[in-house]
């Protein structure tokens, strides 16, 4: 009997968590809908709402703007982390406003889905690691050598490649655990495409993608997941979000950039890289900030895109979401910096609105002038 | 023995009379109030049809694409676009194994100490301690895992274990002891289960009739005989139930293996090294695929959506069979 109670308990919890998932799924369901509704009902107009999915990377800077520019103005703007293919997704489903995505889509997708995209910010990826008796930034990488690394290659902290580098550290005889990202992540995309620019094997056999066939080590999964196994793992190396590794004291490398010199990462080298790319010259400005040229740049550094329509059903409401971006170009800077995001530098936002006035239409004629 | 027949006959009884009442004048309601359950019911059928049909529609790119070759393939491969359920197969399995292996003993052991050797008292404060371990979500166990066990395990008890003689296997406790990896998560679903098991194995012993034991007292048995010889054998099919029941869950626990597994789709090469299960490769990947690996990773979902379903069945199968069989002796 008592067993019959217990069993029957079980079966209820099932129930139970089978009509709540499902009545969750309807809700979902159903405030996409009317989100969907909202976009092009007549509300919005008068309210003004924005809303915009994708890449989590640069989260905490969107809802930090929209916070603000909605006390400024008193327009919403509802961002949902959910991830840069969500994003994609949303976008060119039309459930959303604007799309956004860590890595930049190529220019056949664009202009297959009548889209163009532009930078929002700029965050830099560090090399972490936890080595007894080496202190942050103490440690000193070459790209190559990252590389072979997170390859497996290089499997000891001692490794003459590894002392080349650092001919003042005393390096341990002790094994290198690798972390990486379990999770598809924007992270890994500009770290892959990092090594695969610096290292033709890595190219070859590994590539570039936001998750890839990993050959060595254990996987996190998010920053914190990263940053948590190299903090408990001692001789571990990986790679988070530099604004993760920062507010969390976690050591991090020095790295060689394309004009041989050793950068530590900090805004001003992210800036540097970002001033230095060729944005007027990059189809789609779809720039991927790695290996960028200069004395100062970091070379693992990756800029957060925004994709838009560039035809828009709604004349007002697209004026309404350009004017958000415009505000967060011009007054968003000082926040973006607080929360150790690159702000975009004046010129690019230049011509990225020389861009909007071109491209972007409703009903025919420009939207922004 | 008595209880059980009571409570199947009582259940009848009342069928009888509702029967009964569905022929007298007052039966609108009851109809109503029928048709109402019978719709709640059938939807929960519904709700599982709809699942499976969405699982297959999902995978079907994969399906077509890997065939059955799908389940015993380990390449993973995001830019090759290869896809296969081998490594998180073993990982699942092991996992679910090593759970078990310390979960199952030491629910044993705690319910017959509930049942049989303490004060009621003490173990209704010793039992609802177990219970509360069900209550923790599993995202805390998984943190816990990462910054508490994973350390510990780092560095001593793997460091033991392979100090031990059955550290010289390679295949066994073999590689560097990185904290994280298939045995870590296997201890961590022990907790989760142990609760579960606990609580049926604890009613599968009070189920065991006084008059039986006291008749082993009887004849001059210890404690430990009645348990072993009494108590054991007739809870046995009780046990093989809660076992099911604690498989099914260890199948499927997401978020804390998700922590501390290593999240590696290389096939382990011992029980210390990193892995993945169907769930923490699911919860990890989903939100960023498309295309062939979002198909892979729904197929992955049918998997163990039906290899729980199947271990719920059998577990329900074997318990009513084991009541039934209890009942009539």
């Amino acid at each position: 009997m008592r067993l019959q109670r217990t069993l029957r308990l079980v079966a209820f919890a099932a129930i139970a968590a089978l009509v709540l998932g499902l009545a969750l799924g309807l809700a979902a369901c159903g405030g996409e809908d009317s989100d969907n509704g909202g976009d092009t009902g007549g509300d919005t107009k008068k309210g003004g709402t924005l809303t915009g999915a994708g890449a989590s990377f640069p989260y905490p800077l969107y809802s930090a703007w929209a916070s603000d520019y909605n006390k400024e103005t008193g327009v919403k703007v509802n961002y949902q982390s959910i991830g840069s293919s969500g994003g994609i997704e949303q976008i060119k489903a039309k459930t959303v406003d604007f799309g956004a995505s860590d890595a930049p889509l190529d220019v056949a997708e664009l202009d297959e889905a009548g889209l163009m995209q532009f930078p929002m910010c700029v965050g830099g990826v560090v090399v972490v690691y936890n080595l007894e008796g080496v202190a942050s930034e103490a440690l000193k990488l070459d790209g190559p050598l990252v590389a072979d690394i997170f390859m497996g290659k290089v499997t000891k902290w001692n490794d003459p490649a590894i002392q080349e580098d650092n001919p003042d550290v005393e390096l341990p005889d002790q094994e290198i655990t690798v972390v990486h990202r379990a999770d598809g992540s924007g992270t890994t995309w500009i770290f892959t495409n990092y090594l695969a620019v610096v290292s033709p094997a890595w190219e070859s056999e590994l590539g570039a993608d936001k998750e890839i066939a990993w050959p060595v080590g254990v996987g996190g999964k998010g920053n914190e997941g990263v940053a948590g196994q190299v903090s408990q793992v001692s001789g571990s190396i990986g790679y988070v979000e530099y604004a993760y590794a920062k507010q969390n004291s976690i050591p991090f490398a020095q790295l060689q950039n394309q004009d041989g010199t050793f950068v530590s990462p900090s805004l001003d080298s992210f800036s540097a890289a970002t001033a230095n790319a060729d944005w007027a010259n990059t189809p789609g400005m779809g720039v991927i900030l790695v290996d960028a040229p200069g004395a100062d740049s970091w070379p693992i550094a990756g800029a957060s895109f925004i994709l838009v329509y560039k035809e828009q059903s709604d004349a007002d409401q697209a004026r309404l979401m350009l004017d958000f971006f415009d505000w967060a170009y011009k007054n968003g800077q000082q926040t973006a910096a607080g929360l150790d995001y690159v702000p975009i530098p004046d010129n690019v936002v230049e011509l990225v609105q020389t861009m909007w006035s071109s491209d972007i239409t409703a009903g025919g004629s420009a939207v922004w002038e | 023995m008595s209880d059980t027949g009571h409570s199947l006959n009582g259940g009848w009884r009342v069928r009888d009379m509702a029967s009964r009442a569905r022929r007298a004048p007052s039966s609108r309601t009851d109809t109503a109030f029928r048709g109402f359950t019978i719709a709640c019911s059938l939807f929960i059928a519904l709700l599982m049809l709809g699942i499976t049909i969405a699982l297959v529609e999902g995978s079907w790119e994969s399906m077509r694409e890997f065939g059955l070759s799908f389940l015993w393939t380990s390449d993973w491969d995001i830019n090759k676009g290869v896809y296969g359920a081998l490594t998180p197969m073993i990982g699942t399995l092991t996992t679910t194994l090593i759970a078990m292996g310390i979960a199952l003993p030491l629910a044993l052991v705690i319910a017959l100490l509930l049942v049989e050797l303490v004060h009621p008292v003490a173990a209704r404060i010793i039992g609802t301690a177990v219970e509360m371990l069900a209550a923790i979500p599993s995202i805390i166990y998984g943190m816990w895992g990462l910054f508490v066990l994973v350390p510990i395990m780092q560095a001593h008890v793997i460091p033991w274990l392979q100090s031990t003689p059955l550290g010289q296997i390679p295949w066994l406790l073999g590689g560097p002891p990185l904290g994280v990896g298939i045995l870590t998560a296997g201890l961590i679903l022990a907790f989760m289960v142990l609760p579960f098991i606990t609580a049926v194995s604890r009613d599968v012993l009070r189920m065991v009739p006084t008059v039986t034991k006291e008749a082993g007292y009887g004849m001059g048995a210890t404690t430990w005989e009645v348990t072993r010889k009494v108590s054991f054998r007739y809870g046995f099919g009780g046990f093989v139930g809660a076992t099911f029941i604690g498989l099914g869950r260890a199948f499927g626990e997401t978020m804390a293996v998700a922590y501390v597994i290593g999240n590696s789709f290389t096939i382990p090469e011992s029980i210390i090294a990193p892995g993945t299960t169907f769930a923490s490769a699911i919860a990890n990947q989903f939100p960023e695929a498309v295309g062939l690996q979002k198909a892979a990773l729904m197929e992955l979902g049918l998997i163990l959506f039906l290899v729980t379903i199947v271990f719920q069945l059998i577990a329900q199968l074997w318990l009513g069979y084991v009541n039934k069989k209890v009942g009539i002796r």
